[in-house]
Protein backbone atom coordinates (compact mmCIF):
# COMPACT_ATOMS: atom_id res chain seq x y z
CA UNK A 1 0.00 0.00 0.00
CA UNK A 2 1.44 3.35 -0.98
CA UNK A 3 1.84 6.16 1.52
CA UNK A 4 -0.70 8.23 -0.37
CA UNK A 5 -3.29 5.46 -0.27
CA UNK A 6 -2.73 5.00 3.46
CA UNK A 7 -3.32 8.72 4.08
CA UNK A 8 -6.52 8.66 2.03
CA UNK A 9 -8.00 5.54 3.63
CA UNK A 10 -7.01 6.54 7.17
CA UNK A 11 -7.70 10.28 6.89
CA UNK A 12 -10.38 10.31 9.59
CA UNK A 13 -8.11 8.52 12.05
CA UNK A 14 -5.17 10.77 11.20
CA UNK A 15 -7.28 13.89 11.67
CA UNK A 16 -8.66 12.68 14.98
CA UNK A 17 -5.17 11.85 16.22
CA UNK A 18 -3.88 15.23 15.09
CA UNK A 19 -6.66 16.93 17.06
CA UNK A 20 -5.85 14.77 20.07
CA UNK A 21 -2.22 15.84 19.75
CA UNK A 22 -3.19 19.49 19.44
CA UNK A 23 -5.42 19.28 22.49
CA UNK A 24 -2.60 17.75 24.52
CA UNK A 25 -0.29 20.59 23.44
CA UNK A 26 -2.79 23.38 24.04
CA UNK A 27 -3.78 22.19 27.50
CA UNK A 28 -0.11 21.91 28.47
CA UNK A 29 0.86 25.32 27.05
CA UNK A 30 -2.11 27.11 28.65
CA UNK A 31 -1.25 25.62 32.05
CA UNK A 32 2.41 26.50 31.55
CA UNK A 33 1.48 30.12 30.73
CA UNK A 34 -0.81 30.26 33.78
CA UNK A 35 2.15 29.25 35.96
CA UNK A 36 5.13 30.88 34.25
CA UNK A 37 3.67 34.32 33.48
CA UNK A 38 2.68 35.26 37.05
CA UNK A 39 5.85 33.62 38.33
CA UNK A 40 7.90 35.64 35.83
CA UNK A 41 6.27 38.85 37.09
CA UNK A 42 6.89 37.81 40.70
CA UNK A 43 10.60 37.11 40.22
CA UNK A 44 11.24 40.61 38.87
CA UNK A 45 10.63 41.72 42.46
CA UNK A 46 11.88 38.74 44.48
CA UNK A 47 15.59 38.30 43.87
CA UNK A 48 15.91 35.19 46.01
CA UNK A 49 13.02 33.42 44.30
CA UNK A 50 14.44 34.34 40.88
CA UNK A 51 17.44 32.00 41.01
CA UNK A 52 15.41 29.15 42.48
CA UNK A 53 12.58 29.40 39.93
CA UNK A 54 14.82 29.76 36.89
CA UNK A 55 17.08 26.99 38.21
CA UNK A 56 14.28 24.49 38.73
CA UNK A 57 12.70 25.30 35.37
CA UNK A 58 15.99 24.80 33.58
CA UNK A 59 16.56 21.46 35.35
CA UNK A 60 13.22 20.19 33.97
CA UNK A 61 14.20 21.44 30.54
CA UNK A 62 17.52 19.61 30.72
CA UNK A 63 16.16 16.18 31.68
CA UNK A 64 15.66 14.08 28.53
CA UNK A 65 11.95 14.01 27.75
CA UNK A 66 11.50 10.24 27.77
CA UNK A 67 13.33 10.08 31.11
CA UNK A 68 11.03 12.80 32.52
CA UNK A 69 7.98 10.73 31.52
CA UNK A 70 9.65 7.75 33.19
CA UNK A 71 10.26 9.68 36.43
CA UNK A 72 6.64 10.78 36.63
CA UNK A 73 5.01 7.37 36.16
CA UNK A 74 5.74 6.04 39.70
CA UNK A 75 4.65 9.29 41.42
CA UNK A 76 1.24 8.92 43.10
CA UNK A 77 -1.71 11.12 41.96
CA UNK A 78 0.08 12.87 39.08
CA UNK A 79 1.82 9.75 37.78
CA UNK A 80 0.71 6.56 36.13
CA UNK A 81 0.06 5.74 32.49
CA UNK A 82 -2.00 8.15 30.40
CA UNK A 83 -2.75 11.72 29.41
CA UNK A 84 -2.50 13.27 32.86
CA UNK A 85 1.12 12.24 33.35
CA UNK A 86 1.94 13.40 29.85
CA UNK A 87 0.41 16.83 30.43
CA UNK A 88 2.36 17.27 33.67
CA UNK A 89 5.60 16.47 31.84
CA UNK A 90 4.76 18.76 28.93
CA UNK A 91 3.96 21.63 31.33
CA UNK A 92 7.28 21.16 33.12
CA UNK A 93 9.01 21.24 29.74
CA UNK A 94 7.24 24.38 28.57
CA UNK A 95 7.88 26.40 31.74
CA UNK A 96 11.44 27.57 31.12
CA UNK A 97 11.07 29.41 27.80
CA UNK A 98 8.00 31.29 29.03
CA UNK A 99 9.45 32.03 32.46
CA UNK A 100 12.79 33.17 31.10
CA UNK A 101 11.33 35.36 28.38
CA UNK A 102 8.82 36.94 30.76
CA UNK A 103 11.64 37.83 33.12
CA UNK A 104 13.95 39.07 30.36
CA UNK A 105 11.16 41.05 28.69
CA UNK A 106 10.07 42.75 31.90
CA UNK A 107 13.59 43.67 33.00
CA UNK A 108 15.02 44.62 29.59
CA UNK A 109 13.11 47.89 29.29
CA UNK A 110 14.86 51.22 28.63
CA UNK A 111 15.69 52.57 32.12
CA UNK A 112 14.78 56.11 31.01
CA UNK A 113 11.22 54.95 30.32
CA UNK A 114 10.93 53.30 33.73
CA UNK A 115 12.42 56.36 35.43
CA UNK A 116 9.90 58.59 33.68
CA UNK A 117 7.04 56.28 34.70
CA UNK A 118 8.12 56.34 38.34
CA UNK A 119 8.83 60.07 38.36
CA UNK A 120 5.41 60.84 36.94
CA UNK A 121 3.73 59.19 39.89
CA UNK A 122 2.74 55.78 38.57
CA UNK A 123 2.27 53.17 41.27
CA UNK A 124 4.35 49.98 40.93
CA UNK A 125 1.20 48.18 39.80
CA UNK A 126 0.55 50.81 37.10
CA UNK A 127 4.16 50.60 35.96
CA UNK A 128 3.75 46.83 35.61
CA UNK A 129 0.41 46.84 33.77
CA UNK A 130 0.73 49.98 31.68
CA UNK A 131 4.44 50.04 30.90
CA UNK A 132 6.38 46.85 31.60
CA UNK A 133 3.93 44.22 30.38
CA UNK A 134 2.93 46.04 27.16
CA UNK A 135 6.59 46.66 26.32
CA UNK A 136 7.57 43.06 27.15
CA UNK A 137 4.73 41.40 25.28
CA UNK A 138 6.63 40.50 22.10
CA UNK A 139 9.45 38.94 24.11
CA UNK A 140 6.94 37.00 26.23
CA UNK A 141 5.12 35.86 23.10
CA UNK A 142 8.42 34.67 21.63
CA UNK A 143 8.82 32.50 24.73
CA UNK A 144 5.32 31.09 24.31
CA UNK A 145 6.14 30.36 20.68
CA UNK A 146 9.30 28.45 21.60
CA UNK A 147 7.40 26.56 24.31
CA UNK A 148 4.63 25.62 21.89
CA UNK A 149 7.00 24.29 19.25
CA UNK A 150 8.95 22.28 21.85
CA UNK A 151 5.71 20.89 23.30
CA UNK A 152 4.45 19.74 19.88
CA UNK A 153 7.69 17.80 19.49
CA UNK A 154 7.85 16.33 22.98
CA UNK A 155 4.16 15.37 22.82
CA UNK A 156 4.96 12.82 20.10
CA UNK A 157 7.02 10.94 22.69
CA UNK A 158 4.07 11.02 25.13
CA UNK A 159 2.54 8.17 23.11
CA UNK A 160 5.14 5.95 24.77
CA UNK A 161 3.31 6.31 28.09
CA UNK A 162 -0.13 5.87 26.60
CA UNK A 163 -1.11 9.52 26.17
CA UNK A 164 -2.16 9.15 22.53
CA UNK A 165 -1.38 11.77 19.93
CA UNK A 166 0.61 11.56 16.71
CA UNK A 167 3.43 9.62 18.38
CA UNK A 168 1.08 6.64 18.37
CA UNK A 169 1.46 6.36 14.59
CA UNK A 170 5.21 6.80 14.73
CA UNK A 171 5.77 4.13 17.39
CA UNK A 172 3.33 1.76 15.69
CA UNK A 173 4.97 2.37 12.30
CA UNK A 174 8.41 1.62 13.70
CA UNK A 175 7.12 -1.64 15.20
CA UNK A 176 5.39 -2.59 11.94
CA UNK A 177 8.33 -1.43 9.80
CA UNK A 178 5.84 0.64 7.79
CA UNK A 179 6.92 3.96 6.30
CA UNK A 180 3.30 4.88 5.63
CA UNK A 181 2.27 4.51 9.28
CA UNK A 182 5.37 6.38 10.51
CA UNK A 183 4.69 9.25 8.12
CA UNK A 184 1.02 9.39 9.16
CA UNK A 185 2.38 10.57 12.53
CA UNK A 186 5.50 12.40 11.44
CA UNK A 187 4.06 14.58 8.67
CA UNK A 188 1.16 16.07 10.66
CA UNK A 189 3.45 16.60 13.67
CA UNK A 190 5.96 18.48 11.54
CA UNK A 191 3.20 20.53 9.89
CA UNK A 192 1.68 21.40 13.29
CA UNK A 193 5.03 22.65 14.54
CA UNK A 194 5.67 24.75 11.43
CA UNK A 195 2.14 26.14 11.48
CA UNK A 196 2.28 27.07 15.16
CA UNK A 197 5.67 28.70 14.66
CA UNK A 198 4.41 30.68 11.67
CA UNK A 199 1.18 31.87 13.27
CA UNK A 200 2.74 32.92 16.56
CA UNK A 201 5.59 34.55 14.64
CA UNK A 202 3.05 36.58 12.70
CA UNK A 203 1.34 37.69 15.91
CA UNK A 204 4.72 38.63 17.34
CA UNK A 205 5.52 40.89 14.39
CA UNK A 206 2.11 42.53 14.62
CA UNK A 207 2.63 43.22 18.34
CA UNK A 208 6.05 44.69 17.88
CA UNK A 209 6.28 48.14 19.44
CA UNK A 210 9.74 49.44 18.84
CA UNK B 1 5.23 86.45 54.15
CA UNK B 2 8.95 85.97 54.52
CA UNK B 3 8.91 87.17 58.12
CA UNK B 4 6.80 84.16 59.07
CA UNK B 5 9.16 81.61 57.66
CA UNK B 6 11.35 80.64 60.56
CA UNK B 7 10.42 77.00 60.96
CA UNK B 8 7.79 76.30 58.33
CA UNK B 9 8.90 77.26 54.86
CA UNK B 10 7.15 79.30 52.20
CA UNK B 11 9.68 78.27 49.61
CA UNK B 12 8.55 76.20 46.68
CA UNK B 13 11.44 73.81 47.25
CA UNK B 14 13.82 73.86 50.17
CA UNK B 15 16.83 71.71 51.03
CA UNK B 16 17.75 71.71 54.73
CA UNK B 17 21.25 70.37 55.41
CA UNK B 18 20.62 67.50 53.06
CA UNK B 19 23.02 64.66 52.45
CA UNK B 20 22.55 61.59 50.33
CA UNK B 21 24.59 58.40 50.54
CA UNK B 22 23.93 55.35 48.46
CA UNK B 23 22.05 53.05 50.86
CA UNK B 24 24.13 50.16 52.12
CA UNK B 25 27.40 51.95 51.45
CA UNK B 26 29.67 52.47 54.47
CA UNK B 27 29.35 55.92 56.01
CA UNK B 28 32.46 56.22 58.17
CA UNK B 29 34.59 59.35 57.95
CA UNK B 30 37.28 57.69 55.86
CA UNK B 31 34.73 56.86 53.22
CA UNK B 32 33.06 60.24 53.11
CA UNK B 33 33.55 60.36 49.36
CA UNK B 34 30.68 57.85 49.22
CA UNK B 35 28.30 60.73 49.88
CA UNK B 36 26.88 61.77 46.53
CA UNK B 37 25.80 65.10 47.98
CA UNK B 38 26.24 66.65 51.42
CA UNK B 39 25.71 69.92 53.32
CA UNK B 40 23.08 71.06 50.87
CA UNK B 41 20.94 73.97 52.03
CA UNK B 42 19.03 75.81 49.34
CA UNK B 43 15.77 77.72 49.10
CA UNK B 44 13.93 78.04 45.82
CA UNK B 45 11.00 80.43 45.59
CA UNK B 46 7.90 79.96 43.46
CA UNK B 47 8.49 81.12 39.89
CA UNK B 48 12.29 80.98 40.00
CA UNK B 49 14.39 79.13 37.47
CA UNK B 50 17.30 77.58 39.32
CA UNK B 51 20.00 76.00 37.22
CA UNK B 52 22.10 73.32 38.90
CA UNK B 53 25.41 73.46 37.09
CA UNK B 54 28.28 71.04 37.43
CA UNK B 55 30.39 68.40 35.79
CA UNK B 56 29.33 64.80 35.40
CA UNK B 57 29.19 63.19 38.83
CA UNK B 58 28.98 66.49 40.73
CA UNK B 59 25.64 65.51 42.27
CA UNK B 60 23.27 67.76 40.31
CA UNK B 61 20.99 64.94 39.14
CA UNK B 62 21.00 63.53 42.67
CA UNK B 63 19.65 66.85 43.98
CA UNK B 64 16.92 66.84 41.36
CA UNK B 65 15.88 63.31 42.25
CA UNK B 66 15.70 64.17 45.93
CA UNK B 67 12.97 66.71 45.14
CA UNK B 68 10.44 64.20 43.80
CA UNK B 69 11.64 61.51 46.18
CA UNK B 70 13.09 59.22 43.55
CA UNK B 71 15.84 59.35 46.17
CA UNK B 72 15.35 59.67 49.92
CA UNK B 73 17.76 61.96 51.83
CA UNK B 74 20.16 60.18 54.18
CA UNK B 75 20.29 63.29 56.38
CA UNK B 76 18.37 66.54 56.56
CA UNK B 77 15.10 67.08 54.75
CA UNK B 78 13.72 68.30 51.47
CA UNK B 79 10.56 70.39 51.60
CA UNK B 80 8.14 70.90 48.74
CA UNK B 81 5.57 73.66 49.23
CA UNK B 82 6.59 73.80 52.88
CA UNK B 83 6.09 70.10 53.57
CA UNK B 84 8.85 67.51 53.92
CA UNK B 85 8.76 65.07 51.02
CA UNK B 86 8.34 62.11 53.38
CA UNK B 87 5.14 63.73 54.68
CA UNK B 88 3.60 63.66 51.20
CA UNK B 89 1.73 60.83 49.56
CA UNK B 90 4.55 59.86 47.24
CA UNK B 91 2.37 59.45 44.13
CA UNK B 92 0.54 62.74 44.73
CA UNK B 93 3.91 64.45 45.21
CA UNK B 94 5.27 63.13 41.93
CA UNK B 95 2.12 63.88 39.97
CA UNK B 96 2.30 67.48 41.16
CA UNK B 97 5.88 67.86 39.87
CA UNK B 98 6.72 67.85 36.16
CA UNK B 99 9.77 65.84 35.13
CA UNK B 100 11.74 66.01 31.89
CA UNK B 101 14.84 63.93 31.18
CA UNK B 102 17.42 63.63 28.46
CA UNK B 103 16.14 61.58 25.49
CA UNK B 104 12.67 62.40 26.87
CA UNK B 105 11.95 58.87 28.18
CA UNK B 106 8.69 58.81 26.23
CA UNK B 107 6.63 55.63 26.40
CA UNK B 108 7.31 53.93 23.05
CA UNK B 109 3.97 52.08 23.03
CA UNK B 110 1.94 55.27 23.59
CA UNK B 111 1.11 57.85 20.95
CA UNK B 112 2.21 61.44 21.47
CA UNK B 113 -1.28 62.27 22.77
CA UNK B 114 -1.27 59.30 25.17
CA UNK B 115 2.18 60.24 26.42
CA UNK B 116 1.10 63.79 27.18
CA UNK B 117 -2.14 62.57 28.75
CA UNK B 118 -0.41 60.26 31.19
CA UNK B 119 -0.61 62.23 34.43
CA UNK B 120 -4.09 63.62 33.71
CA UNK B 121 -5.28 60.07 33.07
CA UNK B 122 -3.66 58.86 36.32
CA UNK B 123 -5.53 61.72 37.98
CA UNK B 124 -8.72 60.50 36.26
CA UNK B 125 -9.57 63.62 34.28
CA UNK B 126 -12.47 63.10 31.88
CA UNK B 127 -11.69 62.39 28.23
CA UNK B 128 -12.78 65.73 26.74
CA UNK B 129 -10.76 67.70 29.28
CA UNK B 130 -7.70 65.55 28.53
CA UNK B 131 -8.14 65.95 24.76
CA UNK B 132 -8.35 69.72 24.93
CA UNK B 133 -5.39 69.88 27.33
CA UNK B 134 -3.31 67.76 24.92
CA UNK B 135 -4.12 70.11 22.01
CA UNK B 136 -3.30 73.15 24.12
CA UNK B 137 0.08 71.70 25.17
CA UNK B 138 1.07 70.60 21.68
CA UNK B 139 0.44 74.17 20.56
CA UNK B 140 2.48 75.51 23.47
CA UNK B 141 5.51 73.41 22.50
CA UNK B 142 5.12 74.29 18.83
CA UNK B 143 3.78 71.04 17.40
CA UNK B 144 0.71 70.81 15.18
CA UNK B 145 -1.87 68.67 17.00
CA UNK B 146 -3.50 67.34 13.81
CA UNK B 147 -0.15 66.17 12.53
CA UNK B 148 1.50 64.85 15.69
CA UNK B 149 -1.10 63.69 18.23
CA UNK B 150 -1.47 60.16 16.90
CA UNK B 151 2.19 59.54 16.02
CA UNK B 152 4.45 57.25 18.02
CA UNK B 153 7.71 58.52 19.58
CA UNK B 154 9.81 56.52 17.10
CA UNK B 155 8.22 58.56 14.29
CA UNK B 156 9.57 61.84 15.72
CA UNK B 157 12.92 63.59 15.48
CA UNK B 158 14.98 64.09 18.64
CA UNK B 159 13.86 67.70 18.96
CA UNK B 160 10.21 66.79 18.51
CA UNK B 161 10.49 64.05 21.14
CA UNK B 162 11.94 66.54 23.57
CA UNK B 163 9.09 68.97 22.89
CA UNK B 164 6.63 66.17 23.67
CA UNK B 165 8.61 65.42 26.84
CA UNK B 166 8.14 69.03 27.96
CA UNK B 167 4.44 68.95 27.08
CA UNK B 168 4.00 65.72 29.07
CA UNK B 169 5.68 67.23 32.11
CA UNK B 170 3.37 70.26 31.97
CA UNK B 171 0.19 68.25 31.42
CA UNK B 172 -1.34 68.42 34.89
CA UNK B 173 -0.19 72.02 35.36
CA UNK B 174 2.42 71.32 38.06
CA UNK B 175 3.84 74.18 40.14
CA UNK B 176 7.31 72.71 39.89
CA UNK B 177 9.18 71.49 36.84
CA UNK B 178 12.32 69.36 37.14
CA UNK B 179 14.49 69.12 34.06
CA UNK B 180 17.55 66.89 33.80
CA UNK B 181 19.67 67.96 30.81
CA UNK B 182 16.53 67.97 28.67
CA UNK B 183 18.30 69.34 25.61
CA UNK B 184 21.61 67.51 26.13
CA UNK B 185 21.20 64.90 23.41
CA UNK B 186 20.14 67.28 20.64
CA UNK B 187 22.22 68.65 17.81
CA UNK B 188 23.51 72.20 18.48
CA UNK B 189 21.07 73.97 16.15
CA UNK B 190 17.97 72.20 17.45
CA UNK B 191 19.24 72.67 20.99
CA UNK B 192 19.59 76.43 20.52
CA UNK B 193 16.05 76.62 19.10
CA UNK B 194 14.55 74.70 21.99
CA UNK B 195 16.52 76.65 24.59
CA UNK B 196 15.31 79.95 23.17
CA UNK B 197 11.69 78.84 22.92
CA UNK B 198 11.76 77.26 26.34
CA UNK B 199 13.25 80.39 27.92
CA UNK B 200 10.31 82.39 26.53
CA UNK B 201 7.71 79.84 27.68
CA UNK B 202 9.31 79.53 31.13
CA UNK B 203 9.07 83.32 31.66
CA UNK B 204 5.34 83.26 30.87
CA UNK B 205 4.48 80.23 33.00
CA UNK B 206 5.56 81.42 36.44
CA UNK B 207 6.55 77.89 37.46
CA UNK B 208 9.38 76.92 39.71
CA UNK B 209 11.93 75.30 37.46
CA UNK B 210 14.93 73.32 38.62
CA UNK B 211 17.14 72.72 35.61
CA UNK B 212 20.22 70.49 35.53
CA UNK B 213 22.93 71.11 32.96
CA UNK B 214 26.67 71.04 32.43
CA UNK B 215 26.43 73.80 29.86
CA UNK B 216 27.15 77.26 31.28
CA UNK B 217 25.78 78.92 28.15
CA UNK B 218 22.42 77.21 28.74
CA UNK B 219 22.55 78.16 32.42
CA UNK B 220 23.12 81.84 31.57
CA UNK B 221 20.22 81.83 29.13
CA UNK B 222 17.65 80.25 31.44
CA UNK B 223 18.61 80.84 35.05
CA UNK B 224 17.38 83.39 37.54
CA UNK B 225 20.04 81.88 39.82
CA UNK B 226 22.89 79.50 39.09
CA UNK B 227 23.96 76.95 41.69
CA UNK B 228 27.34 75.39 40.97
CA UNK B 229 28.06 71.94 42.38
CA UNK B 230 31.40 70.26 42.76
CA UNK B 231 31.90 66.83 44.34
CA UNK B 232 28.44 66.90 45.91
CA UNK B 233 28.69 70.35 47.49
CA UNK B 234 27.43 73.78 46.51
CA UNK B 235 30.54 75.84 45.74
CA UNK B 236 28.94 78.90 44.16
CA UNK B 237 25.48 80.37 44.06
CA UNK B 238 24.53 83.63 42.37
CA UNK B 239 22.59 85.42 39.64
CA UNK B 240 23.91 84.86 36.10
CA UNK B 241 25.40 88.40 35.94
CA UNK B 242 27.32 88.03 39.21
CA UNK B 243 28.17 84.39 38.63
CA UNK B 244 30.57 85.21 35.81
CA UNK B 245 32.62 87.40 38.16
CA UNK B 246 32.99 84.90 41.02
CA UNK B 247 36.60 83.98 41.84
CA UNK B 248 36.05 80.29 42.75
CA UNK B 249 38.32 78.05 40.70
CA UNK B 250 35.44 75.84 39.51
CA UNK B 251 33.52 78.92 38.36
CA UNK B 252 36.60 80.05 36.44
CA UNK B 253 36.87 76.59 34.88
CA UNK B 254 33.31 76.84 33.62
CA UNK B 255 33.69 80.44 32.46
CA UNK B 256 36.81 79.64 30.50
CA UNK B 257 34.98 76.70 28.97
CA UNK B 258 32.70 79.20 27.25
CA UNK B 259 35.59 79.85 24.90
CA UNK B 260 36.55 76.18 24.60
CA UNK B 261 33.17 74.87 23.66
CA UNK B 262 32.25 71.59 25.30
CA UNK B 263 32.44 70.82 28.99
CA UNK B 264 33.25 67.51 30.61
CA UNK B 265 36.36 67.87 28.45
CA UNK B 266 39.51 68.50 30.47
CA UNK B 267 39.06 72.24 30.99
CA UNK B 268 41.22 72.33 34.13
CA UNK B 269 44.42 72.96 32.24
CA UNK B 270 42.85 75.89 30.47
CA UNK B 271 41.51 77.26 33.75
CA UNK B 272 44.90 77.07 35.43
CA UNK B 273 46.39 79.40 32.88
CA UNK B 274 43.40 81.72 32.70
CA UNK B 275 44.32 85.22 33.92
CA UNK B 276 40.65 86.18 34.41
Amino acid sequence: MSVYQFFVTHRAEILATTLEHLTLVMVAVVIAIAIALPLGILITQRTRLRGVALGIASVFQTIPSLALFGFLIPIPFIGGIGKRTAIVALVLYALLPILRNTYVGLTGIDPAVLEAAEAMGMTPRQVMWRVRLPLARTVILAGIRTATVITIGVATIAAAIGAGGLGTFIFRGVAMVSDAVILAGAVPAALLALLADGLLGMLERRWKVL
Amino acid sequence: MKALSTESSNASVEFREVAYHVPGMPRDAEQDTRALVCDISLKIDQGETIVLLGRSGSGKTTLLRLINRLLVPSAGEVLVNGRATDGWDIFALRRSIGYVIQEAGLFPHFTVAENIALVPSLEKWDATRIASRVRELLKLVGLDAGNFASRYPRQLSGGQRQRVGVARALAADPHILLMDEPFGALDPVTRADLQREFAAVAKRMGKTIVFVTHDLREALLLASRIVLLQAGKIVAHDTPQNFLQLPHVEVRAFVSSLNVGTLDAPVLNVAAGDPA
